[in-house]
């Protein structure tokens, strides 16, 4: 009880640290909205050459376009999330401070990235998925249970990439610099995540891959459940993502316990 | 050159004389080589490091372009531009972003020196302050995505079939060269409205980054309002769009005259321009946080 209570704070001031700089994510939404356009533009040629490209339609493809935008800050697909101060907190050695806390690492950081994924959700994610709406004919569900599965997706969608973060900024335990990791682990996630292009559309072998890696499951999934074109009412994909939450957040606790057994905080 | 920052810190109003002006355009740009050298030092004392920050850009931003070549395993054309015509804007766009991206891509950070108080630092020392701000960390792992752009140019070279001119040549010269000015405003711009908005740092990107992904496809692509917009309002499409159309030997899609096409230049001094009234109102208007 009291460990829930403890990491419901934890989130609840992550969630308000996000919200405190208004102006940044207006300035974020815009961005974000932009960006939608000029991808929806794209999406619309090519589909135009190939109606049901990936399993779309042109209408399918388009909603892809803005969920990806509303998840990009949610599910922190290009970084941004709790990584650089992690890192930063590793190199200058305040993670002793961390560590001492009668908190688990893992838990504490998780919890602050769950309220801060909640704040972009509602603050950078409605906005830019409402304007895509109104400029272009999307196919959004009707049924209320659809939206609901979504949202258990987006959820997971966060873990996942929690996860993935996590296992990438404990690397910065053993390489100290971790500016190149941070490049390496947002280069994955904004490919392999169907950020540039649905997954759907890769071809082959290739394809067949990537639609199982980690990373499907921080964008592709959650799209795929709004969308109606994941198996079995959409819990094949809820699945999909909790078996690689599962996995991915023992990694992190097993990579953690050697993490910490190796640190070596210089005194002074 | 006896008291060097002179220039940049005198009053509005006083009638700069052209030779004054020009002694201050030089003295920043030296400035500029000499803090940049510093970094390039700086850099270079972890070489592994730089190497895999250069191999990190490098495949960042190739894979946009992997993203192009996957939607082309899937169609011969889009907005019936083929793969080698959507490559050659794709390889000016992205040139021309990283050139300005790696001399004045910096300016994005003035939003945090305001916050943090590092900016009053600048404005005591004797060297254009913008000199100093896009100078800062110069970063030569950015040479990555030039060089990526440019091997997508050159490969798009070979693979289309054009007559070669000397104006055809001048024309994709000059698109990297302008392109990289107007890009190069686009930041400092950007930078400049930092001095009002700090936070807002990340609208820039809808411009600079959102630029030049746009101008890596057709402008058939897009709706005519954007590419209005985008000739308009922000003269992105006179960094390729216009240039390139004529090149490849397309139609215009706004159908403007004919000599637009040869603008760029004139439209990149006119971004230079208004964009040095633009920092000096920002720079004028600035006030310290006083930590």
């Amino acid at each position: 009880m009291h460990l829930l209570r403890l990491n419901l704070a934890v989130a609840a001031s992550g969630f308000r640290r996000y919200a405190t700089y208004r102006v940044a994510t207006a300035a974020g939404v815009f961005t974000n909205t932009v960006f939608g356009f000029i991808l929806a533009y794209t999406f619309i040629a090519l589909w135009y050459e190939r109606p049901q490209l990936g399993g779309y339609d042109q209408s399918q493809a388009l909603t892809f376009v803005w969920i990806g935008q509303a998840m990009l800050a949610t599910a922190a697909l290009m970084g941004g999330g709790f990584q650089d101060e992690f890192h930063a907190r590793v190199r200058n050695g305040d993670v002793a401070i961390d560590l001492y806390r009668p908190v688990d690492l893992q838990l504490w950081w998780f919890a602050s990235d769950l309220g801060r994924a909640a704040f972009q959700l509602l603050g950078r994610g409605l906005v830019p998925l409402a304007v895509g709406a109104f400029a272009f004919e999307l196919t959004l569900p009707s049924s209320p249970t659809v939206w609901l599965l979504f949202l258990c997706a987006v959820f997971l969608a966060v873990v996942v990439s929690f996860a993935l973060r996590y296992l990438f900024a404990l690397c910065g335990f053993w390489l100290l610099d971790a500016t190149g990791l941070s490049a390496l682990s947002t280069l994955l996630s904004v490919f392999f995540s169907g950020m540039l292009l649905p997954l759907t559309v890769f071809p082959g072998a290739f394809g067949e891959v990537v639609r199982r890696l980690p990373w499907a499951a921080t964008l592709q999934v959650p799209a795929d459940v709004l969308l109606g074109e994941s198996g079995g009412g959409g819990l094949a994909g809820l699945g999909f993502q909790l078996a690689w939450a599962v996995v991915l957040l023992a990694a992190g606790r097993l990579l953690q316990a050697a993490a910490t057994r190796k640190v070596v905080v210089q005194g002074g | 050159m006896a008291e060097p920052g002179a220039v940049e810190r005198r009053a509005p109003g006083r009638g700069l004389s052209a030779r004054r002006a020009l002694g201050g355009v030089a003295w920043g740009l030296r400035a500029y080589g000499f803090i940049a050298a510093m970094w390039v030092r700086s850099t270079m004392a972890y070489r592994a490091s730089f190497a895999m920050m250069l191999v990190a850009n490098f495949t960042t931003t190739f894979l946009d372009f992997a993203a192009i070549m996957i939607m082309f395993s899937q169609v011969d054309a889009l907005g019936g531009f083929a793969l080698p015509e959507v490559a050659f804007l794709y390889g000016t766009s992205c040139v021309a972003f990283g050139l300005a991206d790696l001399l004045l891509g910096e300016a994005e950070r003035i939003g945090r020196r305001v916050r943090d108080g590092t900016m009053d630092i600048l404005l005591t020392r004797p060297v254009p302050v913008l000199s100093q701000i896009a100078a800062d960390r110069f970063a030569l792992r950015r040479l990555g995505r030039i060089t990526q752009g440019a091997l997508v140019l050159g490969w798009s070279l070979t693979r289309l079939e054009l007559e070669w001119t000397a104006g055809s040549v001048l024309l994709t010269v000059s698109m990297v060269l302008c392109g990289g000015l107007i890009f190069g405003c686009l930041f400092v711009l950007g930078g400049a409205f930092q001095f009002w908005a700090q936070d807002a740092s990340e609208v820039q990107n809808a411009f600079t980054y959102g630029g030049t992904t746009l101008l890596q496809y057709p402008p058939t692509v897009f709706g005519k309002e954007l590419v209005r917009g985008a000739t308009f309002v922000v003269p992105l499409a006179f960094v390729n769009w216009l240039p390139a159309l004529r090149v490849l030997g397309r139609d215009d899609p706004l159908g403007l005259p004919g000599w637009v096409d040869f603008a760029a230049p004139a439209v990149a001094l006119l971004c230079c321009a208004g964009t040095a009234l633009v920092w000096r109102a920002g720079l004028r208007s600035y006030r310290s946080t006083g930590s």
